[in-house]
């Protein structure tokens, strides 16, 4: 079992993923360099946060035509398990394998904190050891986080199923408080129609060890092992 | 600038006076002094040349021996810091010092200032000082782990301050967040007299495998000399002689600010941490302040050799720059490197693989000198020595200022009452609605403190925690520093300062083990300034030997003032400590109801220079608290030794706004939400009632312990000296803070204390929040 953590020029939070995988999780972790046109024998790619390229177009935008990218496209189009984090789910946007975009914060600030999320649906590989309506605690830290997207793209993937977590209060409960960016529907992650590519704005990989305060977001990357040593 | 500044800046930053005229310009003796060279200066620069200099060879003496470079009136008083321990690695007058943390780690950190250019151009000012300080500690082969900010603005009843602080917030923030720094930690404080002269210092700390540690050196004769990362371009010219003067009323010197890319920053760190792990340099410098002048020559100076620099071969971003330009520009992200022999090639390609530029422009000489070549012929030829150690220093006779002395023994005695009851609960409630006080949320919750995985505690707390590589031990940092005390009594309050910042780290369970120090005053040409300069320096040095935390580097920044005066004497410790086991760092906020509240340290009947004076009665007076500095360094020993007996259940420095405030914090940042807290302060008859409750005497902690635990928390006090009375008890979820001494009884919902001190700093931003930069 072996996750690739794709790294573009840019990425910051790669060594936070490969922290998560090795230490959190026990399993192995290899670096995919963004010029690289082979995956390594990934079993699971991971897409980390940062400002791939200096985000200087857009968040995402220019990430998505790397060399490496043509790969994780096929590779996701052949049913492999992809997690974009933060600005990964900005490059899944941008590549056309998830629905929306991720655009600047209500209140345009650059927002840093704990927030609740409601895992909405335990049927992707990211989130099958969450039951579904669990609670967790996880650190976001981005400027162009708010999901948007069409209504009627945003009534079809609530119809399938497909937000994967959201924005909730302590308790749960949506509110317009417990919505850090203004996100449509509170919506914090969404899954491809094969629900094998999710992307969530918060970071799981920052909340996988005791001391940083949060083990919440470990289950992530439990699922994904679960599922392919279940399968393997 | 001396005067007429508009016309020095012009002249400077042009560099070449314009396209129509011819490059070079003749030197004359008003170029001399709009280069801000005096008539002893001039002569020793004749000296060490022994001729006229060309051009080019006055700008480099120029920024060479600015404050900035050369330390003209901070070297000699600096002489006297201790500097050497066990724990020193790299001391001072390198690009940052460092520390042993441990298990064969390195903790290198360094604070600098980034003032003027915040003053002018608050975002990218601010924006270029992360960047800045982060090259510092990576050019030392630490990846950088945590930045801090420590931040001075006027009041924020002032548009000009609230645009400032936006902007810096945001200046720090951009550039951290995007290279994938965390910014844990700083302080923020609002003073009117910092108005027109806002200070933005920023610390970084990193880490380092013991080995791999690499300094700025040019050895072996024949090395390449290459410029890597950024291009190079017109930005900038003349910054460390701009930091050098005093801002007036016209500074708008917007082309002598630096423009930030994080960006291009980040792959420059990842490049030059493999350059160094690879190990295929002989040293490396950021081209800092004074551009690749002041790297070239430091790192000669260091090794005792010389450079020649052929100017054509530098990568520029922009055709027809002049030697004299190309020589002081500061354009950001750009590094010096001595590449080892033979590997110049595989120099060139790590950084293509990160996607920049390394270009060899010189080599390392035997003949002691800086030389440079434009199109083959020589346009500098300085010897390295002179002038990178030949600066002109300054010893001045301070004398105090007679308004400060009147201040200092001013009557307090309206004030030692709030009056009633409801007067003093007011009292804290104005306390804790004081920016300088109040929560820092809007401010840090703009900041990234997730990334890197290694954040045990963030902001808010009395230090940051960060876990020490894969280690299961942790480095503490904070920064601290307090201008109103430094003001009403330089020597005390800059010890102060010391003895704050190793009390915070202790607080969280971190042993102390050095500082590096940014010492922010006014023009110290003028007597009052000096003697503040030379008490303050005096006082630090004497702090950091009771405290055992050496001086490993730092900077100054002086000429803070404006045609109002100079700013309070402003000098920021940063501090950085060591615990062994990261799960023993202890928090600042209450655990839960009917834990037992303890107050360690000695109250004395002390409100000079207080918060409490400050923000309920407009009034800056008095001598900041007593300090003794034995008392401090066993208070230190008796937290330690009680956080490791796992006794603590919660600590926190007593500092502004004294044990109501400390009380209040606790209470607040309990970590289930607000908790009560029921406290009765007895055997205190002889203190006024603001000093029991808002006084800031010094080596004080709130702690909280389990109720068994009370007897052994006791029998270690009493081991170290350090007095310790049980003053209370945590009360439910929600709940009051209760709070009796000196005869005044507080009695405040906590609910009503969390909305003063949350709202206090969004409350006067928000109309900030379309403010764009």
């Amino acid at each position: 079992m072996k996750f690739g953590i794709v790294r573009f020029p840019g990425s910051n939070s790669d060594l936070d993923c490969h922290r998560a995988v090795t230490e959190g999780l026990g399993a192995r972790a290899e670096y995919l360099w963004h010029r690289e046109h082979d995956l390594q024998g990934a079993d699971v790619i991971l897409l980390p946060g940062g400002f791939s390229y200096g985000d200087y177009l857009r968040a995402g935008a220019i990430a998505r035509f790397s060399p490496i990218m043509r790969e994780v496209v096929d590779f996701a189009e052949r049913g492999g398990p992809v997690l974009g984090i933060c600005n990964g789910f900005q490059v899944l946007c941008e590549a056309r394998l998830l629905p929306g975009a991720l655009a600047r914060n209500e209140g345009l600030r650059f927002q840093s904190r704990h927030v609740h999320v409601r895992v909405e649906t335990a049927e992707t590989p990211f989130t099958s050891a969450y039951g579904e309506g669990e609670i967790l605690r996880l650190p976001i830290a981005n400027g162009e986080g708010r999901y948007v997207a069409d209504e009627t793209t945003l009534d079809r993937i609530e119809g399938e199923d497909r937000v994967v977590i959201r924005y909730v209060d302590e308790d749960g409960g949506r509110s317009d408080e417990a919505n850090p960016n203004g996100s449509a529907r509170d919506i914090a992650g969404v899954c491809s129609a094969e629900r094998n590519v999710v992307g969530v704005m918060p970071h799981p990989e920052r909340a996988s060890l005791p001391y940083l305060g949060s083990t919440d977001g470990l289950g992530f990357l439990e699922s994904v092992l679960t599922r392919t040593a279940g399968a393997a | 600038m001396s005067d007429g500044g508009e016309a020095d800046a012009s002249a400077v930053q042009s560099g070449g006076h314009g396209a129509g005229e011819a490059y070079p310009p003749e030197v004359t003796p008003e170029l001399v002094e709009e280069h801000g060279l005096n008539e002893r200066e001039w002569e020793l620069l004749l000296e060490a040349l022994g001729r006229e200099p060309t051009f080019a060879e006055l700008g480099v003496f120029s920024a060479m021996w600015s404050e900035h470079c050369g330390y003209q009136h901070t070297r000699p008083l600096l002489a006297d810091l201790p500097t050497e321990g066990p724990q020193v690695i790299q001391g001072p007058g390198e690009n940052a010092g460092v520390v042993d943390a441990g298990e064969g780690w390195g903790v290198a950190f360094k604070i600098e200032s980034h003032n003027h250019p915040s003053a002018v151009e608050p975002y990218q000012g601010a924006a270029t000082g992360v960047g800045g300080i982060l090259r510092d500690v990576f050019t030392m082969g630490a990846r950088p782990v945590a930045v801090f900010d420590s931040l001075r603005f006027g009041s924020l009843d002032s548009p000009r301050s609230r645009y400032l602080l936006d902007g810096v917030v945001r200046g720090v923030g951009d550039y951290g967040n995007c290279v994938g720094v965390p910014t844990l930690g700083g302080e923020t404080v609002f003073d009117p007299i910092y108005e027109r002269n806002p200070l933005v210092n920023v610390m970084c700390v990193g880490f380092l495998p013991k080995e791999r540690l690499i300094r700025g050196e040019a050895e072996g004769v024949g090395n390449a000399v290459m410029a890597v990362g950024a291009r190079t371009g017109r930005d900038g010219i003349h910054g460390a002689t701009f930091a050098s003067e005093e801002l007036d009323e016209e500074s708008d010197s917007r082309p002598q600010v630096q423009v930030g890319d994080p960006f291009t920053e980040k792959l420059l760190l990842e490049a030059s941490l493999e350059l160094i792990e690879r190990d295929l340099l002989v040293g490396i410098q950021d081209m800092g302040a004074a551009g690749l002048t002041s790297s070239a020559t430091e790192m000669a100076a260091r090794s005792g050799t010389g450079v020649e620099i052929d100017i054509d071969r530098v990568p520029t971003r922009e055709p027809g720059m002049t030697p004299y330009e190309i020589l002081l520009s500061e354009s950001q992200e750009r590094m010096l490197v001595v590449a080892r022999p033979g590997r110049e090639e595989e120099v060139r390609e790590v950084l293509d693989r990160w996607e920049l530029e390394a270009a060899t422009i010189g080599r390392v000489t035997d003949d002691g000198r800086f030389r440079v070549l434009n199109a083959g012929e020589t346009v500098v030829d300085i010897p390295v020595e002179p002038l990178v150690d030949g600066c002109p220093t300054y010893v001045r006779d301070g004398v105090e200022s007679g308004e400060v002395r009147e201040r200092r023994e001013r009557d307090l005695s309206p004030y030692l009452d709030p009056g009633s009851d409801r007067e003093a609960e007011d009292a804290l409630l104005e306390i804790l609605d004081s920016p300088s006080v109040a929560s820092r949320r809007w401010i840090y919750d703009q900041y990234d403190t997730s990334v890197q995985t290694r954040t045990v505690a963030g902001p808010g707390g009395d230090a940051a925690v960060i876990r020490l590589a894969d280690t299961r031990r942790a480095v503490a940092a904070t920064v601290d520093g307090n201008g109103r005390y430094v003001y009403l009594h330089p020597r005390r309050g800059a010890q102060i300062a010391v003895a704050e910042a190793a009390r915070n780290l202790a607080c969280v369970g971190a042993r102390p083990l050095g500082i590096t120090n940014c010492l922010n005053f006014g023009n110290p040409e003028g007597e009052a300034v000096y003697h503040q300069l030379e008490q303050a320096v005096a006082g630090l040095g004497e702090a950091c030997r009771a405290l055992d935390t050496p001086v490993t580097g730092g900077n100054a920044s002086l000429y803070n003032e404006t045609p109002a005066g100079p700013i309070y004497p402003t000098p920021s410790v940063g501090m950085v400590g060591v615990m062994d086991d990261l799960a023993d760092a202890v928090p600042q906020g209450f655990r839960g109801s009917g834990d037992d509240v303890w107050l360690a340290g000695t109250t004395r009947d002390e409100i000079g220079a207080s918060e409490y004076l400050s923000a309920c009665h407009g009034v800056v007076a008095g001598p900041p608290p007593s300090l003794d500095l034995e008392e401090a360094s066993r208070l230190v020993d008796f937290l330690l030794a009680a956080a490791g007996a796992n006794l603590v259940i919660s600590a926190h420095d007593c500092s502004d706004g004294g044990l109501a405030v400390a009380l209040a914090e606790s209470a607040l940042s309990a970590r289930d939400g607000p908790h009560g807290v029921r406290c009765v302060v007895s055997g205190g008859e002889e203190l006024s009632p603001a000093a029991a409750l808002f006084g800031e005497s010094q080596s004080r902690v709130v702690l909280s312990a389990d109720p068994d635990d009370g007897p052994g928390l006791r029998r270690i006090a009493d081991e170290h000296g350090v007095p310790l009375a049980r003053i209370g008890q945590v009360g439910e979820p929600g709940g009051r803070l209760r709070l009796s001494a000196a005869g005044r009884d507080l009695d405040i919902a906590m609910r009503e204390i969390r909305d003063v001190y949350e709202s206090a700093l969004p409350r006067r931003m928000e109309d900030q929040a379309g403010l764009t930069t």
